[in-house]
Parts: structure tokens; sequence; C-alpha cells
């Protein structure tokens, strides 16, 4: 058995406790240091496959699997999932008032630290902190904000590309984070992501957009196109061209009757 | 001697040395309320007589007065079997072997040293609080500030005594006011002189843990003009007693231009009934703060409250409850407005675990005549379970339109998606869960001083464990 970074077998997923179906058999397979990027219009499963792969407990999996360095991840709850080196850069992130961003992040880095190893030393962390802040060149004072309370749009965001940048997962799923910026937040993300694959060539990214354009700052290895639940047509950076002069629809047509 | 077979029969040999030397008749103490117990407190007490008086009428007015039909249950509460009066010798009957497991455990998990763990458990020895208390005394006394327990307040100062006592919380203000008045013992008496300012907080515990505290505890502080200080009472590890029955009076008055800030976290075993009443009066541009924690406890009313009596006076309350399994936390706070341009805030914020219940009672009144008058509240509650429960009952009488009111109350539970956010970058749900729940208290644990915010946090932290299935 091959081992790949990450690897989706015909996943098929609905909504929990007997919900709608939503993913129909999803089939991807990214190596390591690859960038793809999945596209499709609302309610083809793009942002569901991403929660699945994370392990929301919203959806069930009803086939397939999910598997990150060739082993199964679908038993895993989603804390071990991350541990395990899976990050998902969330659409929506949830705000969590009364909890400083560096808290939250010491907090996470201490999770993944085996008990012999303790806790990381605050001046460690400190460090650590203010070397990736300055990479992704955000200000210190972010770090002591409450995570993403009344943050802008850009600025969650941006708290989602610093904790990937802290955690250094080695596949990191991105939910529409170019959604809803203007194009200097969406410059800020796009650079952050080239930073991060900059900084670890093995670090695998799933990218899934709604738009074109987050594709001008980033240029994706594969670019996939869902459509009801399933990858409807791969190819390389051009199908994003044709995608955009040509919209969706000359591509559903090999697609069965959507159930119900 | 009858006397020394009660003390062999507790068990207190090692007290024997000071009990011999105690030239008071020991006192034999009985459950259940009668006029000839109140007689005897006071005559142990060596009181004067407008003291005897006082709590004899106030236990009239305990029998007159109706248990409360609002508030939590207090069905259950058998006056029958309390021991209303014990002096100190009969808090220390206990030995560390008799102190559940599970209390010892807490202690060691909060990683408080042993001299205080056996203080806190109400069986050890106390010299080394003792030694603080009285270096601590001796700052203090130097100042100008008085820091006495509230017998000694009576009788070393009885003339400022008198002129405050039962004024801000009188006996006919509720019942357990009016029981706390006949058969208070032990508390507090402060007062901080016109224009002095105190830097280090004035802590309770030194002074309590060097005398035990009171299930009746009265406390007394009268801040003169101009005057700031901040008073800590209380700790956040688990109070354990045998009693199950806390019913406490707090008087604050706070005089022109004083600022005063009293902090109370308490964390009562969950046997207990505590049911206090804490009241400030606040006079022209002054300025009163309570800051209070309530944990653990079967069931506590507990509602601070200020009344601001003097023009520009501002009053603030900031609370946190958590109701574990089974716990009732009724509480909140009043502020009554008698005078122009006073202000006033409230905040609250409530967590509700397992089938534990929080309600959150508040009073804001404003009389004719108090125009700019100007209130906030806010409260928020949090539910852990879909098990825990939280009612809110905000009362507001404005008589006077001149003014300006605001309240605020939302309900949240912890989120799926909040704690699918969070284990998403590593955390358990259980670390997950602690996370959401220490940020909900933020506001008000950054309020306290390090230490106490600390201990809190770390005490939510141990509260939290087991609470996700």
């Amino acid at each position: 058995m091959s081992e790949h970074l990450l690897e989706i077998r015909d996943l098929q997923a609905r909504v929990a406790d007997g919900g709608i179906e939503i993913l129909r058999g999803v089939d991807l397979v990214i190596e390591p240091g690859e960038m793809h990027a999945l596209m499709g219009p609302n309610g083809s499963g793009k942002s569901t496959l991403a929660k699945v792969i994370a392990g929301h407990p919203g959806y069930e999996v009803t086939g397939g699997d999910v598997l990150l360095d060739g082993k199964s991840v679908l038993d895993l709850e989603p804390d071990e999932r991350s541990r395990s080196g899976l990050f998902l850069a969330f659409q929506y992130p949830a705000e969590i008032p009364g909890v400083s961003i560096a808290n939250f992040l010491r907090t996470s880095l201490n999770a993944r630290r085996s008990e012999e190893e303790g806790d990381l030393d605050v001046f460690a962390f400190q460090k650590l902190l203010n070397d990736k802040l300055g990479l992704l060149q955000v200000q210190p004072s972010f770090a002591a904000r409450y995570v993403n309370d009344g943050f802008s749009g850009g600025e969650k965001k941006r708290n989602e590309i610093l904790q990937m940048a802290m955690l250094e997962p080695s596949m990191a799923v991105m939910d529409e984070t170019d959604s809803g910026l203007d194009i200097d937040a969406l410059r800020i993300v796009s650079e952050g992501v080239s930073t991060l694959r900059g900084q670890d060539d093995r670090m695998g990214v799933l990218l899934i957009t709604h738009y074109k354009r987050i594709l001008g700052y980033l240029q994706p290895d594969q670019v996939h196109v869902m459509l009801n639940g399933r990858i409807a047509h791969s190819g390389g950076p051009e199908l994003a061209d044709q995608l955009e002069e040509m919209g969706y629809d000359w591509l559903h047509e090999p697609e069965p009757e959507p159930v119900g | 001697m009858p006397d020394n077979e009660t003390v062999t029969d507790l068990g207190l040999d090692e007290y024997k040395y000071d009990f011999v030397t105690d030239e008071k008749p020991l006192f034999k103490a009985e459950k259940g309320l009668s006029e000839e117990l109140v007689r005897q407190i006071s005559a142990h007490k060596d009181e004067p007589e407008w003291m005897l008086e006082f709590r004899l009428k106030a236990l009239e007015t305990f029998y007159s007065k109706p248990m409360p039909n609002w508030g939590g249950d207090l069905s259950t509460l058998n006056l029958d079997e309390i021991y209303f009066y014990l002096k100190p010798q009969d808090h220390m009957e206990r030995s560390w072997d008799d102190v559940p497991e599970n209390i010892k455990q807490t202690f060691e998990r909060l990683g408080i040293p042993e001299a205080e763990r056996k203080i806190l458990a109400g069986v050890g020895a106390q010299f080394e609080s003792e030694m603080v208390y009285h270096s601590l005394k001796k700052e203090w006394e130097e100042q100008g500030i008085i820091f006495e327990s509230i017998e000694d307040g009576l009788r070393k100062y009885p003339e400022l005594f008198r002129e405050h006592f039962a004024t801000i919380v009188p006996p006919q203000d509720n019942k357990y006011a009016a029981l706390n008045s006949a058969v208070w013992s032990g508390g507090s008496f402060v007062c901080i002189p016109a224009g002095v300012k105190v830097e280090i907080p004035l802590q309770a515990y030194f002074r309590v843990n060097a005398e035990q505290m009171g299930q009746f505890e009265r406390t007394l502080i009268i801040c003169e003009e101009g005057s700031q200080a901040h008073y800590i009472e209380g700790c956040t590890a688990p109070v354990y007693t045998t009693e199950s029955f806390h019913s406490g009076v707090i008087e604050i008055v706070v005089k022109k231009n004083a600022r005063f800030r009293y902090t109370t976290i308490q964390n009562w075993s969950n046997n207990m009934y505590n049911l206090v009443t804490q009241r400030a009066m606040v006079h022209e541009n002054a300025n009163m703060e309570w800051v209070d924690g309530n944990l653990g406890s079967k069931l506590t009313m507990k509602y601070p409250s200020c009344y601001l009596v003097g023009e520009r006076a501002h009053g603030e309350i900031l609370s946190i409850a958590y109701a574990g399994d089974g716990q009732h936390q009724d509480t909140g706070g009043k502020v009554v407005h008698a005078a122009p341009n006073t202000t006033s805030q409230i905040v609250s914020k409530s967590i509700s675990k397992g089938t534990g219940r929080s309600t959150y009672r508040g009073l804001c009144k404003v009389y004719d005549g108090a125009i700019n008058s100007k209130s906030n509240v806010e409260c928020d509650a949090l539910l852990l379970n879909d098990t825990s429960r939280t009612d809110t009952y905000p009362y507001i009488e404005i008589d006077e339109n001149q003014s300006s009111i605001g309240h605020e109350a939302s309900v949240s539970k912890v989120g799926e998606e909040q704690l699918f956010y969070l284990m998403s970058r590593g955390l358990s749900e259980e670390q997950a869960m602690t996370m959401v729940v220490r940020g909900f208290i933020e506001p008000i644990a950054k309020e306290l001083p390090l230490e106490y915010a600390i201990e809190l946090n770390r005490l939510i932290e141990l509260e939290m464990e087991g609470s996700v299935g």
C-alpha cells in the first residue's frame, strides 16, 4: 500500500442523525508538498468535505475512508486528528471571548507535547510566537486579543494563518479562507500560505475556494471541481481559467440526477 | 469535673492547655434556637446590656417573619438540627482523618501548603496565620486602621461600633438578617480613618484563620471620608465545616469621597445553605465595589447591594456564580439610587454544570428626585449541559423619569462550534470546555488579585473535570 500524505477514498457522508447525504463518493490524493485547489458552486459539498476530514460531530461518515500518512483518521476525535498533523483553517472561525490568542496557542502547543516533554517553557513559547508573528508580519499586540472576538473577516483569517504557522501541520485544509476578504487581506492570506509552504516544503495544502482570484496569488499543482458531492473533474491550473470563462454548467452533464 | 470530661470526650488533648488557661465558663453547645441560647451567647461574650437587648429583639423579629417564599428551596433546612453557637474550641473537635477524602484531594491539587490545609479543614494549629496577622496588624495600627474581630471591635470601640452597627442592615430587613442579629458570632470590625489610603488589601483570611470562621459572622466596615481600601475575605479553597448553615451579615459605610472594594470568593462544601446579606451605604462622591464569587454550597442566596444615598455616589457589583451538580446559586445584586447623579453597574456571570442551577436576581430602584441616575445591568449565563438550568429575575423600579437604566441578559451554551474549533487545534473536549468557561469569567477574574485569579482558574479546572460525558 502506497502512503500518500492525504488520501480520500470513496468518501460518503451525511448530516448526523440520518440527515441528507452530502458527500457521495469523494476520491482525492495529495502528496507531500503539493497544493490542490478544490472549487465548485455553493452547496456542492466543499465545506462539508473539509469538516468531515477534520472530524466535525455534525456529520457522519457512511462509507469510504480518509487516510493521513496511510492511517485512517475516521476513528479519531478532532483533537487527535489535529495532533496527528491535520489542520483546518475555518471558513467561519468561532469566537472565544476572554481567551487570548497567545493563551490559546500555548494550550494548543502544549496539548501536542508528551508527558515526558512537559509544557513548553514560557520564554520558548514567547520566542516562537514572536518569530511567527514576524514571519507573517503581524503586530505582537494581535496575540493579546481575545480569539476572534469582534474580529473583522480579515482578522479572523489572519488568526487562522497564525495558528497554522504555530502548529506546523503536515496537511492543511483551508476552507474558503479567501471568502469575505478585500484585496489587501487576500494578499496577506496568500502570502502567509506561500511563506509557510516555503518554510516546510513537505506540507500539503487543500485550498477550498469559491473564487478563482486567490489562485492569482497561489499556484496549485492540481485543481478539482466538486459537484453534487463528488469530484467531477480534475486538471492542472488551467482548469481554473476554464471555470472562470465557462462557469460550472459544462461539467454537469455526466452527473446522475440528484437524489430526492 | 464535668467540663473536663467534655474536653476529653472531644479528644482535645492538644488544646487542653489552652482550655485550662481559659477563664470563661465552658459553654456547652446545644442544637436549636432559643431565647436562653441568645442570652448565653451574649453572656459568654461579656456583652453590654444594649447588645443583649438588640439580640433578643432580633430573635423576636426572626420568629415573626415568615420564611421567604422566593429564591431557593429552604424546605429541607431544619433549624432544630443546627448548632447556633460554637466556641472556637468546638470547631476544633475534628482530626485530619475525619476530613473527607475529596476535600483533601482538592487541597492537594490546588497546591495548598500542608499547614494551610489543616486550617482550612478546621483541624490545624493556627500559629502561622496568627503570626502573619500580628505583623500586618502592627503596620495597620501605625496608620490608625482598626482591623479587629467583631467582638474586640465592640469591646474596644464601643461608641464607634454602636453608632454604625445594624444601621445598614437592620434586623427587620429580612428573616435571616434577623437570625444573624440574634446569634451573630465572629466576623471583622474595620475602620479606615479619614484620608488614609491602604495600599495592600486587608485580608480577612489571616485574621479569620487565627480565630476560626463563624457560621453567623457579622462584619462592620467603616470608611471615613476620603479613605481608600480593599478588603478581601475568604479563599477559593473549599471550606470544610461540619455545620451546614452559614448566614452572614456584612455592613459597610463608605463616607464622602471614600473608595472601597470588598472582594469575596467563597467555595463551600456542597451540604451548605449559605444565606448572606451584604450591603453598603454609599455617600456623596464615594465609590463602592463588590467583587463576589460563589462556588459550592447546596444553596446560596446572596445579593450584594449598594444604597447610593449621596450625590454622585457610584456602586458596582461584579459577581461570578458556579453551580455544580445539585447546587443552586441564587445570586445577583441590588442597587438603590436615592440621590441625584448616582451611577451603578452590575455585571453578573453564572455557570451551571450538570444539574446545577443558577439564578440571577437583581433589583434596581431609582427614587423620585434621583435625577440623572444611571444604572447598567449585564447578566450572562453559561450552561454546560442540557440538564443545567438558569433563570433571570431582574426587578426594576423607577420613580424618576430623568434617569437611564439599561439591562442586558444573555444565556449561552458552550457551543458545538466553539468546542469543535478548539478541539481542531488539539485540545481535548474537557480542555476546550474549560477554556470556554475561563474565558467567560475572565472579565471578573481579571479584577481579582493575581493569586486569587490563579486559584480561581485552577479551581474551575478541577470543577470541570468529568464535565464531559
